[in-house]
């Protein structure tokens, strides 16, 4: 049913955000008029509008690199970590060798690979960043699809015991699909660790058409209303991406709780 | 040959420590090709340890279990076991069908024949046009119905049912009851049934086990010895209320002991 009163239903309970949202943008505009605060401060929201309109072309460029090195990464750490998951689930020395370290590697900052990968893969190099992107995109995903692949309960095991199921029938028709939600929620906030990775790599150099480049650049400029534009920009890739990943997850686990409709 | 043979069984849970727990003690009991056997007794006497030690689910701490002349492993990779446990247990993100068709899959049947079986299977518990739901859009009872169905599928040698007719309202139960027989004949399936239903366990069974708790132990065989095949006049049969009482007073008797 996609009739008018379930859209204007919606629209709705949108209200408070959208209230939010708009009041918070009058606020900060007001602000920056009543107390004069300077551009390398905080420019106003008019003004990094107005910088979106003429800087359109350089900041759609370096968004355009920024964002597919953050989908590489994403994507290539994601592959990386379902299959190293589905091995530690299946084969126990897999599990109890590569665990811990996973498990204290997802405990430290990786981000500080950043600098050390434009010497592993030269400056312009975009392997550089899709690397910085896939080490942090892995071990969460890594960590929490094994911890889903080994939740399941005893009965359903039991169940598939009980038709002489093998390992690899209850690995592929029990553990993952009742880890998919586990894998999804991973995945989400591994959306945003891409771009959080992507953006950091690029601000130790490489092309300047990447937004890491383009906020260090032009804040080196004191062009601030383009530093800030960017920053709205990498925002707004990442809710796209975060996006994605949601869309994906309700077609593909229709079943779970947190997607079901009524 | 016989389908069941079990010798001085038993289960010890913990043993040695505080937790220590007894489940089942020296059960010997035999069964043959197409009996149905229920056991009966009180809550926590160990019915579904029996159940369990027979379906290879959990290793006996002592004695001898025999399933069609095999061990309970070999048993269960040959694939003689359909089990319906006390709860459903079915797979959250398969439709019904799906579920259905569970084990036809992992035994490699190839897809028409899978859904044809399932299909027929769904109509058998009259949930055929419930195909497409996905369980938690079904009542306690329909899934139940759906655990017995997928158990059914592949028409096994031996059916371990544990309370599989607890969650269902009485009508519902005796039509089930009905239907199980009729596939019993039809398939020459020996059965094992868990129930606390004494009029259940009479209508259905060949013999009533009554067990007492601590340890779990077979107190009583009742021979039931009720004409066949049995349909709904079986119910109001003079020798069926006599069996009743039977039961119930092997039952009294654990209770009091
Ligand atoms: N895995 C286990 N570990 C320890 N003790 C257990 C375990 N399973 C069962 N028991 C104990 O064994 C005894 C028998 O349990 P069981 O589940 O077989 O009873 P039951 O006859 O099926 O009861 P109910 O009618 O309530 O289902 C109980 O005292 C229970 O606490
Ligand atoms: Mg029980």
């Amino acid at each position: 049913m996609t009739d008018r009163p379930e859209f204007l239903r919606k629209v709705y309970f949108r209200l408070p955000a959208i209230g939010i949202f708009v009041g918070g943008l009058i606020v900060w505009e007001g602000m920056v008029r009543i107390f004069d605060i300077k551009g390398f401060i905080l420019p106003a929201p008019t003004a990094i509008a107005a910088t979106f309109a003429t800087e359109t072309s350089d900041l759609l460029a370096a968004g355009a690199g920024t964002f597919s090195t953050a989908l590489a990464g994403l994507l290539l750490g994601g592959f990386l970590a379902v299959f190293t998951a589905l091995a530690a689930a299946r084969w126990r020395f897999v599990r109890d060798g590569a665990l811990p370290f996973a498990i204290a590697a997802n405990s430290t900052p990786i981000v500080v690979l950043a600098p050390i990968a434009n010497s592993w893969f030269g400056l312009r190099s975009p392997l550089g960043s899709i690397f910085v992107v896939a080490i942090l995109v892995f071990f969460p995903v890594m960590i929490n699809l094994v911890r889903g692949l080994l939740s399941v309960e005893a009965s359903e095991i039991e169940l598939m015991e009980s038709y002489a199921a093998g390992r690899l029938a209850t690995l592929w028709k029990l553990q993952f699909p009742h880890a998919t939600p586990y894998l999804f929620s991973a995945l989400k906030v591994a959306a945003a660790l891409s771009l959080i990775g992507a953006i950091v790599k690029e601000f130790f150099g490489g092309s300047q058409e990447r937004l890491g480049q383009y906020i260090t650049t032009k804040a080196g400029l004191l062009q601030f209303e383009e530093a800030w534009a960017a920053i709205v920009l990498a925002s707004l890739f990442g809710i796209a991406l975060y996006n994605i990943v949601v869309l994906i997850e309700r077609r593909v686990i229709p079943w779970h709780v947190s997607v079901r409709s009524a | 040959m016989s389908a069941l043979a079990l010798r001085g069984v038993g289960k010890v849970f913990n043993p040695g420590s505080d937790q220590e727990v007894r489940a089942v003690h020296g059960v010997d009991l035999s069964a043959e090709r197409g009996e149905f056997i229920s056991v009966i007794g009180p809550s926590g006497c160990g019915k579904s340890t029996l159940l369990r030690l027979i379906g290879d689910l959990t290793p006996p701490s002592s004695g001898t279990v025999l399933v069609n002349g095999k061990t309970p492993a070999r048993a269960r990779l040959d694939r003689d076991y359909g089990m319906v446990f006390q709860s459903a247990t079915l797979l959250e993100w398969r439709r019904v069908q799906a579920n259905v068709e569970l084990p036809l899959e992992i035994m490699g049947m190839d897809a028409a024949e899978r859904s044809r079986q399932a299909a027929a299977m769904l109509e058998l518990v009259q949930l055929d046009r419930f195909a497409n739901h996905y369980p938690w859009q079904l009542s306690g009872g329909m899934q139940q119905r759906v655990a017995i169905a997928r158990a059914l599928a592949f028409k096994p040698s031996i059916l371990l049912m544990d309370e599989p007719f607890g969650a269902l309202d009485e009508m519902t139960r005796e039509r089930m009851q009905s239907e199980l027989l009729r596939i019993r004949a039809e398939t020459g399936t020996t059965v094992v049934f868990v129930t606390h239903s004494i009029p259940e366990a009479v209508f259905l069974s060949t013999r009533v086990v009554i067990m007492s708790p601590r340890p779990g132990t077979i107190t009583e065989v009742v021979d039931i010895d009720l004409p066949e095949p049995r349909s709904d006049d079986t119910r109001e049969d003079q020798r069926f209320f006599e069996l009743l009482t039977d039961v119930r007073e092997g039952l009294r008797a654990v209770e009091d002991s």
